[in-house]
């Protein structure tokens, strides 16, 4: 009597004991998947869409200030630097000297002029009303404190407005971050339907598959085995599905990241042409796409493909432990 | 060696099947299973390794269910069973696939998988077992060609004659050469030729050490291969030896 090996398995590749090509068709279940995968695509860019965008607003906008200077020209007042300098000069210098500002920008009168010349027209050169000076101030960080070069440019000259874009910045951070998290949710519902249809499909296999299953048990298969089988018939087609899905959302994806692009400070020309005009080279395409799209892509049939033997797998097994 | 001691069966059903001896027809199939009325009653007996033994007994007599157990379809619902030297109805439920590759049997039904060609069907048991499919091939080849399918390997079971199908499951039966060797009605779709080459297959198979048990109604065949028998009437036995 020769010796049987305490773990068996199929060797021929392709062998299909179980006769699951039957028992889990190629029909439905890739498609299913497909459409989750399609969907779980569109959530998980949602969310790099609002990762991007929220980390463009706070390194950007986040990290500036805006200060009016009413009366520039006045001399300062409590100036503790040299006497006679005026409002604004005092208020540079003060800004110069406070903790946290990168950097600190007069805006010249014709810039001034040319940002009023929408409303103003060719007035804009000369308005009757007094103008105050606007300074552009870069913070080293979203983070820094504001408050301190607020209440210094206070003291040197009173009247001066200080507009923290930090707040609004703040404000949509948050509704960023909710974005995100919406989108999380959603991506992590899509798997759980994914798993149930899975499930579901699994549990006809075998209610299909029922005697072909008994046959191969009574003859010695494992449980391993037969879940095994199952799992990779289900990996394969729901691995199908994700590849169908990830690549029917790629161009949508795309459409949506070029029109993206200019909020996020991408290809800023790009979005700003009709959508007809646009010529996207390779390097176009991997500029305005989020990098973690490019490995989420590739990576959600693999993903498909894992809860597809997970689900499966512990389906099957559980049905097992009904036969002796 | 095989003991039976004080072994009963009850079938377990899911809820609203209907219970046979081949298995449940359950409904659903994924609820809990509660259990049926005792179909086999106090059996004792021992069988040491490499014995010939007739099953006899009356249609509803239990051979197929003393069967079953002995094929591990079934578990004990109560007694103590011993199967090729283990006891199998304190064993862990993962120690039974590796007594079941040691054990063939061929059914009244033939149980032969549809999908698959008859190669395949005689082949599972090796696959099964891990073997190289290099011997796989030559030893299919070399037993289709002994019950006389060399021709027809690529055949689904439903071309073949019922006789045909019949020696298809003997063949995957004693293609992996079990320590025991179990079979229900084997000649039931045989010729007589074919009937009495399969006594010889078994007499063969049991003077080389495999344990043999038919179940049949075959009166003229047990009385040309005459020998010990375990004899059953509803659901107890009544007789060995």
């Amino acid at each position: 009597m020769r010796t049987v090996s305490p773990r068996p398995r199929g060797r021929r590749a392709g062998f299909d004991g179980l006769g699951l090509r039957r028992g889990l068709p190629d029909r439905m279940l890739p498609f299913l998947v497909a459409a989750m995968a399609f969907l779980a695509a569109l959530a998980i860019a949602g969310w790099f869409g609002a990762a991007s965008l929220s980390r463009h607003w706070r390194d950007g906008a986040g990290s500036a200030l805006t200060v009016q200077v009413p009366d520039p020209d006045l001399p300062a007042v409590n100036d503790a630097g040299a006497a006679g300098r005026t409002r604004l000069a005092a208020v540079l210098a003060e800004l110069a000297r406070t903790p946290g500002v990168a950097s600190a920008r007069a805006l010249p009168r014709d810039e001034l002029a040319n940002l009023l010349r929408p409303w103003l027209g060719e007035a804009a050169e000369q308005p009757a009303l007094p103008l105050p000076a606007v300074v552009a101030v870069r913070m080293a960080g979203a983070d820094a404190d504001t408050a301190r070069a607020r209440t210094a440019l206070s003291s040197v000259a009173p009247g001066t407005l200080v507009e923290d874009h930090g707040v609004w910045v703040g404000r949509l951070s948050v509704l960023a971050a909710s974005l995100r998290a919406c989108a999380a949710i959603a991506a992590v519902m899509v798997a759980a339907v994914a798993a149930a249809v899975i499930a579901v499909a699994a549990r006809a296999g075998v209610a299909a598959r029922r005697e072909a299953i008994e046959i191969v048990h009574g003859l010695g298969a494992t449980d391993a085995y037969i879940a095994g089988r199952f799992a990779r018939r289900a990996s394969w087609l729901a691995g199908l599905g994700g590849l169908l899905g990830a690549t029917a959302a790629l161009p949508m994806l795309l459409t949506l990241a070029v029109l993206a692009a200019p909020f996020a400070g991408g290809q800023g020309q790009a979005g700003q042409q009709p959508m007809a005009e646009l010529a996207l080279s390779a390097g176009d395409i991997a500029r305005v796409m989020p990098g973690g799209l490019w490995v989420m892509l590739p990576a959600l049939p693999l993903c498909a493909a894992a809860i597809g033997y997970i689900t499966a797998y512990t389906t099957v097994r559980r049905w097992l432990r009904r036969l002796p | 060696m095989i003991r039976f001691e004080s072994v009963g069966l009850s079938y377990q059903a899911a809820g609203g099947a209907r219970v046979t001896p081949h298995g449940t027809s359950s409904r659903g199939g994924w609820s809990e299973p509660r259990a049926g009325p005792e179909v086999l009653h106090d059996i004792d007996f021992t069988l040491p390794a490499g014995v010939f033994r007739w099953l006899l007994g009356p249609s509803g007599a239990g051979k197929t269910s003393l069967l079953r157990l002995m094929y591990l379809a079934e578990r004990p619902s109560r007694g103590r069973l011993t199967l090729l030297g283990i006891r199998v109805d304190t064993a862990p439920r993962k120690a039974l696939p590796a007594i079941r590759r040691r054990i063939g049997f061929v059914f009244q039904d033939f149980r032969l998988l549809p999908h698959l060609p008859i190669f395949d069907n005689v082949a599972l048991p090796l696959r099964l077992a891990g073997r190289p499919e290099d011997q796989i091939r030559a030893d299919v080849t070399e037993l289709l060609g002994w019950v006389g399918l060399a021709r027809r390997t690529g055949a689904r079971p439903a071309e073949l004659s019922g006789g045909e199908q019949q020696r298809v499951a003997i063949a995957r039966a004693v293609i992996a050469r079990p320590n025991l060797l179990l079979a229900d009605e084997p000649t039931g779709n045989l010729d007589d030729t074919q009937a009495e080459r399969l006594m010889r297959l078994f007499q063969e198979l049991n003077r080389l050490g495999t344990t043999v048990v038919v179940a049949t109604h075959n009166e003229a065949l047990v009385a040309r291969h005459p020998g010990a028998a375990l004899r059953l009437d509803h659901g107890r036995l009544t007789g060995h030896g």
